[in-house]
């Protein structure tokens, strides 16, 4: 029987705990340093998006490899 | 999307990679192509146009373009590259973003609906762009030891870690920077078609072939449509955005003198 379906669903699973931890902690950064700081949101926000997408690439490096591993 | 019907009676076919693949208009023409090309006329046109009988005090399609070049000029390539090098690139990284833009936007309006960019094709080919651009600057102004030794031996580290560092680094600026710089739009716009897809042929399943008390499940599913196109939106936006500031910032990073 074929299993790679439902493995590779586990493999994306597993694989999307990482960035979804890393880019809370992102978001936690800004809005604790918006926090301390009202002004300087602007420039935590640029960083933030800068830092979010590289983050963001390794979950979606996972979805790719989902429809890889999954027999496509 | 490939098709408007379900074809397998009453059960519901998801949407999977197999909508990707478009067939084609006349010969071997397919809608991606189409897509692309008219992405390049409809840039070409925006900012030919507008900037014909340029005026002190702009008028609306003037200060539109002016705003895209500033943009494109300052945010992405000056703060990237440093203001004494930037120049000669901001045609390039100009480009790479309004095409970028352009192309992922057609993933949520109405008619086209498919950004091309989930064909990995388009990214891929961007990346090599950027890759030889990046490397060929790098190696042009420093020389090649000097430019790999740069590149892979940052310097401020203690002795032993470089040999951890040095092919990690030489890993990422080679092999995995273009690779993730093309993956990144790639599967950013793959996911959110795919998302679309989900929703909207879920809920004409469930408004054509469900049981009865089932049907009305299908405006929630087409509100979830309607908010992630408000998502798929903002992503795709800074995704384009994304694409062209990671290859302003590669393009920087080969020209950085030593600290």
């Amino acid at each position: 029987m074929n299993l790679n379906q439902g493995l590779a669903a586990i493999g994306y699973g597993l694989g999307a705990i990482g960035p979804g931890v890393g880019v809370g902690l992102i978001w936690a950064a800004v809005i604790n340093g918006t926090a301390r700081q009202p002004e300087a949101q602007s420039k935590l926000m640029s960083i933030a998006w800068t830092t979010f997408v590289l983050v963001e690439v390794l979950a979606l490096i996972g979805l790719v490899v989902y429809f890889i591993a999954s027999g496509g | 999307m490939g098709r408007l019907v379900l074809a397998e009676g009453d059960v519901f076919a998801p949407p999977g990679v197999k909508d990707f693949f478009l067939p084609p208009i006349f010969g071997e023409v397919t809608k991606p192509m189409v897509l692309v090309v008219l992405s390049v006329i409809i840039i070409s046109a925006f900012f030919v146009l507008s900037s014909r009988n340029l005026k002190i005090i702009p008028g609306k399609w003037q200060f539109a373009v002016e705003s895209v070049y500033d943009f494109g000029r300052n945010n992405i390539a000056r703060e990237q590259i440093g203001s004494k090098e930037f120049k000669p690139f901001v045609p390039f990284i100009l480009s790479l973003f309004t095409f970028v833009l352009v192309n992922n936007i057609y993933g949520i309006i109405p008619i086209l609906q498919f950004p091309t960019m989930a064909k990995i094709g388009f990214p891929l080919t961007l990346a090599v762009m950027v890759y030889f651009v990046y490397h060929w600057v790098g190696f042009k102004k420093f020389g090649f030891v000097k430019y790999l030794k740069n590149q892979t031996v940052p310097p401020g580290a203690p002795g032993p870690i470089y040999l951890l560092l040095t092919p990690i680094e030489f890993l990422q600026k080679f092999v995995l920077n273009p690779i993730t710089l093309a993956i990144r739009v790639f599967a950013a716009m793959f996911a959110g078609h795919l998302i679309l897809l989900v929703f909207t042929l879920g809920g004409e399943y469930l408004l054509l072939h469900a049981a009865g008390p089932l049907k009305p499940v299908s405006i929630v599913s087409w509100a979830f449509a309607i908010a992630m196109t408000f998502l798929e939106a903002f992503i795709q936006v800074l995704q384009a955005y994304i694409f062209a500031l990671l290859s302003a910032n590669y393009i920087g990073m080969a020209l950085a003198e030593d600290h």
